[in-house]
């Protein structure tokens, strides 16, 4: 399973990766992951590819191969949607991250567009207020918890509690309580 | 046991059950891991160098002191050092020294994508390529027995995909290397030109030694599948190449300095058509040309940026599917539809991404770009903020606040390397004159300064120059994720250590104007960098307050009052991500603020105020 998570730098990608790597690896899977470190992750555009299962190839999910899109912003997921194969889905959060250049009205952020034609061209796209979701868990820094907790909907290979477990194994103590709340909230979202 | 490790920590790893006693290292993504997690082996003493060369210095002590030593740099931290490098290459080694060189394809954190593999055929060294987490453990193991068995020191190249990507690694124990006798050896290490002399003859029959060895080396291997391709190849390009033609036969290098002739000669031959696949330079394809055998190589492969298997298969693997379709992974040769434009500041791999699916609406036109920029409340943003309002001419350097490049502020006019914005500075003004000096600033960040821009500063003071270097003082070395530095007071391992007093230096060098200021004034900030670079005489203004992300607390935020607002849309200016503008007024995000204030500084209205403040 090829999974591509995108978003912002500082949204917690690289958290959300080295979770469902370390989930996969407790359920017996060969793991491959690549992801953006550096300047980029100064407010950049980001992505980490995650690749499950038998592992002769390389780090990097091919365009139109990933069967999942996780993206944590939804321009972030328009600018990404060619990795997806034609059945792929996709789990969007719908909270703009409006770049200053697009504030400044440099450049054009059309979120409704952007939305309209994610909903219409994935065959399962999945919309989430992810951000409102974290807040009501106790922090707007748990958005990624609320997106892997959603995410274990999409007939991952692994149990719910092994990519909690395996997420909360990589934060600190003290805000498990808000994380986990988190992860809940956005497995239930999902629930139908 | 086996554990998922980036290439970095699998490196950290392999030289720890190497029994490596010494790692120094300056940080330089996509490098900087190595150090870090070498520093929590108590076995292991592992520094911050204030540069590379420094780094490599300590590493040569070390291995001339009969331990095994390592020095980790991104692939222009070789640049720095290439001096000790090049002599090391002749004196040779006591106890095995690896110099990892991590380079980055596709300029992720970079300035260039130089291919370091040069460097070993310059040095005339091994070079060993790994292709995942584990060969890079294993290979490390190796390039401490090769540096011990050929009495030559080793370079392991990592590129970022190898050393930013998880893979599974088995994981084996510490082998206690006993430290080698210390000998006092003048000829071996005293490089005088009479004994550098016999030493070089020394290097090469060392080369023919080691060329020997490549023959028949178990880093080298041939994977024989259809005989109508081959595939010489070596590093990440061999997973591409895996993935993307599955079918052929492949002639992948570990060791890919120097190479085996004869190895390769008889691939060539037993194959019907030979490619090389290989990241950025024909470091392989020369080399394999000169012994004149037919390879196809950059002809297809784009020399630029970073590879992918999509890449591999598009170039080299349509010609092969011409003849046999079957050796080719079909569907990454599919030509995708052009999809959607993200305009600038995208990396040329990732940005607009092409999309091969039927669509049912138009695709929006423009995705917004979305490049780096400075974090809300970092303190170079107010530096830049008043070097535009005062249109200076900025020589830079490397650091975040090259960010200060990227609009809005873009008030940067060279970014050359670590430590070049001095010396640019100085440059400008012997070219243009003294006045032209008036209107000319040099930005460099702490640890930036005490890597190399020391010296710039000594040379205008030496020789006559008027110009100001401003220093942007954040207490750590930001971009590559807050690694200490002689300016922080703590050594790698989080030991208190003497804490360098950037003012006294500069004294030190022979200015005589220095001012510390805050970063945050909007105000001093100007009065200080008018003042400065007015003065016909060398001065530096230190710009000081630490990076936002070190900060524990958070700060009380700031709020636009929408009935002050004067729309003006003056805060947008300074390029906070925390600041929009909506409904006609300024918007402050208060999760994304970091109470830094300079938005009320730059408000006309004073329509901006610290949350919780009573209006008047």
């Amino acid at each position: 399973m090829d999974i591509l998570i995108a978003g912002v730098g500082g949204q917690g990608i690289i958290l959300a990766s080295r979770a469902i790597g370390a989930a996969a690896l407790k359920t017996g899977l060969q793991v491959r992951t690549a992801e953006t470190i550096g300047m980029a992750q100064r407010e950049g555009s980001v992505v980490s590819h995650v690749r499950l299962g038998p592992t002769t190839t390389g780090p990097l999910i091919p365009r139109g191969r990933a069967d999942i899109l996780l993206a944590l912003e939804p321009a972030e997921a328009c600018r990404y949607l060619g990795y997806l194969k034609p059945d792929g889905r996709a789990l969007i959060s719908t909270t703009p991250v409006v770049p200053v250049m697009a504030s400044l009205g440099a450049t054009p952020y059309p979120l409704d567009d952007i939305l309209g034609y994610l909903r219409n061209n994935i065959a399962g796209c999945h919309f989430l207020a992810a951000p409102d979701l974290a807040c009501q868990a106790g922090s707007h820094r748990a958005l990624n918890m609320v997106m892997l907790g959603a995410l274990t909907n999409l007939d991952l290979p692994f149990p719910a509690e092994t990519l909690l477990a395996a997420a909360l194994k990589l934060l600190p103590d003290r805000v498990h309580e808000v994380n986990r709340r988190a992860f809940q909230l956005g497995k239930q979202a999902l629930e139908v | 046991m086996r554990e998922l490790l980036i290439g970095n920590h699998a490196l950290a790893r392999g030289a720890w059950e190497a029994g490596v006693r010494v790692a120094a290292a300056y940080p330089g993504t996509p490098s900087t891991e190595i150090i870090e997690a070498l520093a929590r082996y108590p076995e292991v003493y592992a520094e911050w160098a204030p540069n590379e060369k420094v780094a490599l210095e300590v590493a040569i002590g070390a291995s001339i002191g009969g331990a095994r030593s390592l020095a980790a740099m991104k692939h222009v931290g070789v640049n720095v050092a290439a001096d000790p490098l090049m002599t090391l290459a002749y004196t040779g080694v006591n106890a095995g020294l690896v110099l990892v060189s991590a380079d980055d394809p596709g300029l992720f954190s970079s300035q260039n994508e130089q291919d370091n593999r040069f460097y070993a055929r310059m040095a005339q060294i091994p070079c060993l390529e790994p292709a995942d987490s584990q060969e890079v453990k294993d290979m490390v193991m190796q390039a401490f027995n090769l540096s011990e068995e050929f009495d030559t020191p080793v370079i392991l190249r990592l590129t970022t995909r190898i050393a930013h990507s998880y893979s599974l690694v088995e994981l084996g124990d510490r082998q206690e290397v006993p430290l080698k006798s210390y000998v006092k050896q003048p000829a071996k290490y005293v490089m005088l030109p009479a004994f550098g002399k016999a030493r070089h003859v020394v290097v090469e029959e060392r080369c023919l030694k080691l060329a020997a060895y490549a023959e028949t080396a178990p880093l080298n291997r041939v994977e024989w599948a259809d005989r109508r391709v081959g595939i010489i190849t070596a590093g990440i390009a061999y997973q591409y190449v895996k993935e993307a033609l599955p079918g052929v036969s492949v002639l992948k290098l570990g060791l890919t300095y120097p190479l085996p002739e004869k190895l390769i000669c008889d691939f060539v031959k037993a194959v019907k058509t030979c490619y090389v696949v290989e990241e950025l330079e024909p470091f392989l394809e020369d080399q394999i040309r000169a012994w004149g055998l037919g390879v196809i190589g950059k002809e297809l492969v784009p020399r630029e940026d970073e590879l992918s298997s999509a890449i591999v298969a598009r170039t080299v693997g349509s010609q092969v599917a011409a003849v046999a379709p079957e050796l080719v992974a079909p569907d990454l040769t599919a030509v995708a539809l052009p999809g959607m434009r993200a305009p600038g500041g995208q990396r040329a791999g990732e940005g607009p991404v092409p999309d091969a699916r039927e669509t049912t609406t138009a695709a929006p036109a423009e995705l917004p770009g979305r490049p780096p920029l400075m974090c809300p409340g970092c303190p170079h943003r107010g530096v830049f903020y008043v070097l535009k309002k005062l249109r200076l001419v900025v020589a830079g350097d490397i650091g975040c606040y090259t960010l200060g490049a990227t609009p809005p502020l873009q008030a940067m006019d060279s970014c050359i390397c670590m430590g070049a914005s001095l010396g640019v500075a100085m440059g400008l003004e012997k070219a243009r004159g003294a006045d032209f000096a008036r209107r000319v600033v040099g930005v460099i960040g702490d640890s930036t300064f005490l890597h190399s821009g020391m010296t710039g500063l000594l040379d205008m003071v030496y020789n006559g120059g008027t110009g100001t270097l401003i220093i942007l003082d954040n207490s750590t070395t930001a971009m590559t994720g807050h690694q200490d530095h002689p300016g922080t007071g703590y050594t790698a391992s989080h030991q208190p250590a003497p804490k360098v007093d950037l003012e006294q230096i500069a004294r030190a060098l022979g200015v005589h104007r220095v001012q510390v200021v805050d970063s945050y004034n909007l105000e001093t900030l100007e009065r200080a960098i008018q003042e400065e670079t007015a003065a016909r005489e060398p001065s530096v203004i230190i710009a000081r307050r630490p990076c936002a992300l070190l900060k524990k607390e958070k700060e009380a935020v700031y709020a636009v009052s929408p009935a002050n607002c004067l729309s003006c849309r003056y805060c947008l200016d300074l390029g906070c991500p925390a600041i929009s503008f909506s409904d006609g007024h300024g918007v402050i995000d208060p999760v994304l603020c970091n109470g830094c204030g300079l938005c009320t500084q730059v408000c006309p209205g004073e329509a901006i105020r610290k949350a919780g403040e009573e209006d008047e």
